[in-house]
């Protein structure tokens, strides 16, 4: 069984001393608390997380990365969130987080492929759709876009390439494009095709 | 038809069926239309079911799907095409020999779908290659998309060889071969071909970085 | 991407033969249209003759951005596009996506809406499995045969599934705290009826191809994962089960009322593509057992939490994890609310098709090209999973 959440802060302070150790709740009825680590104990805390007798969490379920930009009293972070699970002794989730800086020149955090390989996909993903980057990954490339495309998509501030088609019947967002196009008009002329090229 | 009807008649009953070239040529092409295997997303489970056992496509004369797209005559675009795959299917479609046409089936090959708003969906194939027969649905029944091969069927049998009025593949400059896009820094290049498809506003002068202003 | 090979670099795998025969491997890109993939997916191979050197999956041809969708739209709204990630399992995606809110807000639900819950991701648990292992013979060439034996058994599931939620394939059915629709008696007499001719068709089924010569040639040692390796590499599902990894998440998390339900969890002990085959029959057999103990037991009441409101929906703030077992392997969901509560503010989904192609290389080096096709359909992917 996982021991409450304090507990295993003190284990992980005893095993990884120097690392900076906070509990983050989550929402009262799941139960789930995870331990925010600093990117330099990151790999250290799980790797005790995974050999330790008590735990043995030799399994890695969900990578994924949430991106928080900075707001008027606080500034921005992109947070990477492991689920352990552990398959020997049926046991789990113990969630573990750590943050690193928005810019993407500064963006890395430590990679826990060398421990689980499954993380290996899920980890090219969030540098895909974050622009976080792994050190120590064996092949931190492009996944789910092509290799050319340059964007984060899933950052809060991307915006798409402007591809404004005309809507029947358009509302909130789109509604707000129609305006700024210029009006509701539906397509007038005949739209014949001429052939290829 | 040129003849007589009285003497059709007539000579129907001597067993003598008189038909003008182009209705028995469009006949022959209509009842046995190929389709390419290509299924991208979930309508392509859809097509698996219409030419299963019980809904049956090959009584329609889609009997094989060929695998190649050398050996096909229809490439039915199930499912939504992104922009990674876009030129893929671009491709594919070049590849095919005339006459060849296009089912574009299920919402996201007709414009994009429920995933319109996506930032790797292509809107719509028909953006890059012609399309014959759209069928709404998401996805839509099998005895849609049979539907869908009777449309075909009746637009294939519509055709004609006379000159004037012949369709793309007899027009010795016309090229059968669409341009391929390429993978672009933040989309595809070009975004839509617009000899295929002209999108309603022409939005290309405003760039985004307005947009964002206003 | 695959580098080109230069003149210095010349794979000899067997050794002795430097300078008798000079060979080249070669690169071929298998995909992203291909007969024998399951969705659009490709990979990269480096083929020496016909033996496998290297082989790297590519995808993203089907990346939709669900995830990004689904955080400008409100909770209830993601529930059509969560059918439409494993869009031949659409009850299964469901019910993963509802247990996940469900666990966010603390809703708790009734008994007779889990039991619908039950009999409908068994019946999609039959029907996975049955088009999968049809897909994966479809894959070593035997046509379309036990595809269309499959299909037909599909076609009745689905002509349930029509009736109960107006769709024949994306459902639709699940909500937060129950289900939409309830199951009437000619409904639950459908139900019953495909389940008592189930075993039948298994049997038949089972004749053809169990002790097939051909089957068994070409499944028989292709393919094998390690146990360890399968734990190391975060594969669920049929795929770890038979390599023997004892992890199924109706017993370990005892989700819904799986806790009392009495079924057995099949495990494979050598881990090629002929266990991960059967694994499946016999897993089908054993959701045969629980839809028949669901389908006696099923009580009556309501079938969704009377305190949920369907418009207005709001989730305290915070973040969690949940999961069901697919019949694909572990699909979890990852929410993260904020104070406003009424869209996610990240949502995240953790697809086991995706994780399951990790060991893909590892599984396919050193058989031959056509080996690595069977695979692939071994580990049943589907892409809309993969890619979302």
């Amino acid at each position: 069984m996982i021991p409450a959440i304090e507990q295993l802060r003190e284990a992980v302070l005893v095993a990884a001393p120097g690392a900076s150790v906070e509990i983050v709740a989550s929402t009262p009825a799941a139960q789930q608390p995870s331990l925010l680590v600093n990117r330099e104990h990151l790999f250290a805390v799980a790797k005790f997380f995974k050999e330790d007798a008590r735990f043995q969490m030799d399994f890695c379920s969900c990578v994924t990365g949430v991106d928080y930009p900075a707001k008027a009293d606080k500034p921005g972070f992109i947070e990477v969130v492991y689920h352990l699970y552990s398959v020997a002794q049926k046991h789990g989730p113990i969630i573990l987080k750590v943050r690193a800086p928005r810019e993407l020149a500064q963006c890395e955090v430590p990679s826990l492929t060398p421990l689980w390989r499954g993380c290996e996909f899920q980890e090219r993903e969030a540098y895909d759709l974050f622009g976080i980057r792994f050190t120590g990954h064996p092949d931190l490339r492009r996944i789910l876009m092509w290799d050319e495309f340059t964007d984060h998509p899933m950052r809060k501030d991307y915006r798409p390439p402007l591809d404004y088609e005309w809507e029947p019947t358009p509302h909130g967002e789109t509604l707000a494009r129609t305006k700024q196009m210029g009006g509701l008009t539906p397509p007038s002329a005949s739209m014949e095709k001429v052939g290829a090229k | 038809m040129a003849i007589d009807e009285k003497l059709a008649l007539e000579l129907q009953k001597h067993g003598i069926a008189v038909v003008p070239v182009e209705w028995l040529y469009n006949w022959g092409r209509r009842s046995s239309i190929w389709p390419m295997q290509f299924g991208l997303a979930c309508c392509a489970i859809e097509m698996i079911a219409a030419a299963t056992a019980r809904y049956d496509l090959a009584r329609f004369g889609a009997e094989v799907f060929r695998a190649t797209p050398r050996q096909a005559d229809l490439m039915i675009v199930a499912g939504t095409v992104t922009k990674k795959m876009a030129p893929q299917v671009v491709r594919l479609y070049n590849q095919m020999a005339e006459p060849k046409y296009v089912i574009a089936m299920g919402a996201c090959a007709i414009s994009g779908g429920p995933f319109k708003d996506g930032y790797n969906v292509l809107k719509g194939i028909d953006r890059y290659i012609p399309v014959d027969v759209h069928i709404p649905g998401c996805p839509p029944r099998p005895e849609a998309l049979m539907q869908a091969v009777i449309t075909l069927q009746q637009k294939i049998a519509g055709q004609h060889l006379t000159k004037g009025q012949r369709p793309r593949w007899y027009d010795p400059t016309a090229s059968a071969e669409y341009p391929v896009p390429s993978y672009g820094a933040h989309d595809l290049e070009p975004p839509v071909n617009n000899n295929v498809y002209q999108r309603p506003h022409q939005c290309c002068e405003v760039t985004n970085e307005e947009i964002i202003k206003k | 991407m695959i580098q080109p090979l230069t003149d210095e670099k010349r794979y000899a795998l067997t050794p002795g033969t430097e300078g008798m025969i000079q060979t080249q491997t070669l690169e071929i890109s298998i995909g992203p249209q291909h007969p024998s993939t399951h969705g659009v997916f490709r990979m990269d191979v480096v083929l020496d003759g016909e033996v496998v050197v290297k082989l790297k999956p590519v995808m993203g041809y089907l990346h939709r951005n669900h995830e990004q969708l689904a955080e400008k739209m409100t909770w209830l709204d993601s529930m059509p596009y969560t059918d439409r990630l494993d869009y031949f399992n659409s009850m299964a995606n469901n019910w993963a996506y509802a247990i996940s809110v469900e666990k966010l807000a603390g809703i708790k639900v009734p008994e007779r809406a889990e039991y619908i819950r039950v009999i409908v991701a068994e019946l999609t648990r039959l029907l996975n499995h049955t088009v999968a292992i049809g897909f994966l013979l479809n894959d070593m060439g035997a046509w379309f045969t036990p595809t269309l034996y499959a299909f037909r058994e599909r076609e009745k599931i689905i002509d349930l599934f029509e009736a109960v939620s107006g769709s024949r394939m994306m459902c639709n059915y699940f909500r937060f705290g129950g289900v939409r629709v309830d199951f009437d008696e000619k409904m639950l007499a459908m139900a019953l009826e495909i389940v008592e001719r189930y075993p039948q068709f298994l049997d038949e089924f089972e004749k053809l191809l169990t002790e097939n010569e051909v089957l068994l040639a070409r499944t028989q040692r292709i393919g094998i994962l390690p146990m360890e390796q399968a734990i190391n590499g975060s594969i669920t599902g049929p795929v770890a089960r038979a390599s023997g990894v004892d992890y199924d998440i109706r017993k370990v998390d005892k989700y819904g009322i799986y806790g009392r339900l009495d079924f057995r969890v099949p495990l494979g002990q050598v881990g090629d593509t002929y266990d991960r085959y059967y694994i499946r029959i016999l897993e089908m057999r054993e959701a045969i057992k629980i839809l028949q103990q669901a389908l006696r037991d099923i009580p009556s009441g309501p079938i969704i939490a009377p305190e949920v409101k369907l418009r207005g929906f709001k989730v305290p703030v915070g973040d969690g994890y949940g999961r069901v077992e697919t019949p694909k392997g572990e699909l979890g969901f990852y929410l993260v609310a904020d104070e406003t509560g009424k869209m996610p503010y990240r949502y995240h989904v953790r697809p086991p098709s995706f994780i399951n192609l990790t060991l893909l290389e590892d599984m396919c080096l050193g058989h031959k090209v056509a080996d690595a096709v069977v695979i692939l359909g071994s580990i049943d992917i589907i892409l809309g999973e993969v890619d979302r």
